[in-house]
């Protein structure tokens, strides 16, 4: 009985803690997405502000996969097992793309300006 | 008895059953699976936007002019501030998953109410994204935007002296390029019928959980799994807003 009751407070205690955590990731998304806004009124359009928005949505993509899809916390094997074959993914994004620029420069044009 | 023999056969027999490599079960596994096929093939498409994009031999649509519609403000006042109303449905997507991941917590306290309560805001959530997007859709078909009519009066005489308002899949009045409006339908359509789908299963789940099948079964993982659909949607999102509206 004694014990049941330590078990529970531990898992409310450690409830908190994941309740905690989830409002915190719920801000850092909110602000992200706030900054970006405020990014694409204020700064003009161009490589530099493509290359922000991207790092900035790699960064909430990191926070939701991590945390509220608790990837980070699984086993070492099983996250390898999900990450790795989306070096299939950056294949296909430099491969378009190259392929893309064949076409009117675009590619040159992006890099230019 | 079954542990025993583990212990006795020791290392070499791995590969004899019973053991969970990945400490995940079989459902949350394939479930994982799943949304890796689905990345790929929203990654595809977003690709190919970027392809089609770089390749378009005319200007290409400039977001801020064309997604400035926002319920009421527009309609009443005229007004027509740019991405915000995008801007409002992501803040909702991102709302509901985080009700969404309360609402797994919840169950590993086996707390049904808390459950319940928060099943519930995710599938309000949903359910105001999709309607959203509706309005989106409307807006985007029926066209007329005051910034585009200023567009008319000023310059690309070559094509817009059709005056062709609105948007079709082989016409559209924001850019030359035909596949700018194909590539916002199959795009955002594509990532609307998962969210539509989510709804329904997290119903699903949802009366579940008010019958007490969890509570019966003992762990509520069906609502982690359906937890890891919900939260795939919100992550494709993010990508769509930023490639589609943003860059």
């Amino acid at each position: 009985m004694a014990q049941d009751l330590t078990l529970n407070h531990d898992a409310e205690l450690a409830g908190a803690k994941q309740r905690r955590t989830i409002w915190i990731v719920f801000g850092i998304l909110f602000l992200i997405t706030a900054v970006e806004f405020v990014i694409a009124f204020t700064v003009d359009r161009g490589n530099t502000r493509n290359i922000i928005f991207i790092v900035m949505t790699l960064v909430k993509a990191f926070y939701i996969v991590g945390e509220f899809m608790h990837l980070k916390h699984e086993v070492k094997s099983l996250v390898y097992t999900i990450i790795l074959p989306l070096v299939f993914v950056c294949w296909l994004i430099l491969a378009l793309l190259v392929e893309g620029s064949w076409y009117n420069g675009g590619w040159m044009r992006f890099l230019l300006g | 008895m079954a542990n025993t023999a583990t212990v006795s056969t020791g290392a070499s027999n791995a590969w004899a059953g019973g053991k969970k490599p990945f400490k995940a079960s079989y459902g949350k596994l394939m479930m994982w699976f799943f949304l890796m096929s689905d990345a790929f093939t929203f990654s595809s498409l977003l690709v190919v936007y970027g392809l089609i994009r770089f390749s378009s031999s005319v200007p290409w649509a400039d977001p801020e002019k064309v997604f400035t519609h926002f319920p009421i403000i527009t309609e009443t006042f005229h007004l027509h501030p740019p991405l915000a109303f995008v801007g409002l449905m992501t803040f909702i997507l991102i709302a509901s998953s985080v009700t969404m991941v309360l609402a797994v917590e919840a169950g590993h306290r086996m707390d049904r109410k808390a459950v319940e309560k928060y099943m519930l805001w995710t599938i309000l959530g949903g359910l105001a994204f999709v309607s959203c997007q509706a309005y989106e859709w409307y807006n985007f078909i029926v066209g007329g935007h005051p910034s585009m009519r200023e567009f008319w009066d000023g310059g690309l005489e070559q094509w817009v002296t059709g005056m062709y308002q609105g948007a079709s899949l082989t016409v559209n009045e924001y850019c030359e390029n035909p596949d700018f409006a194909n590539l916002f339908f199959f795009i955002t359509g594509f990532h609307g019928s998962h969210v539509f789908s989510g709804v329904v299963i997290n119903f699903i789940i949802y009366l579940n959980v008010r019958k007490g099948t969890y509570d019966k079964r003992g762990h509520y993982e069906m609502v982690e799994k359906v937890g890891l659909y919900w939260h795939f949607v919100d992550l494709v999102w993010v990508f769509v807003f930023t490639f589609f509206y943003l860059v």
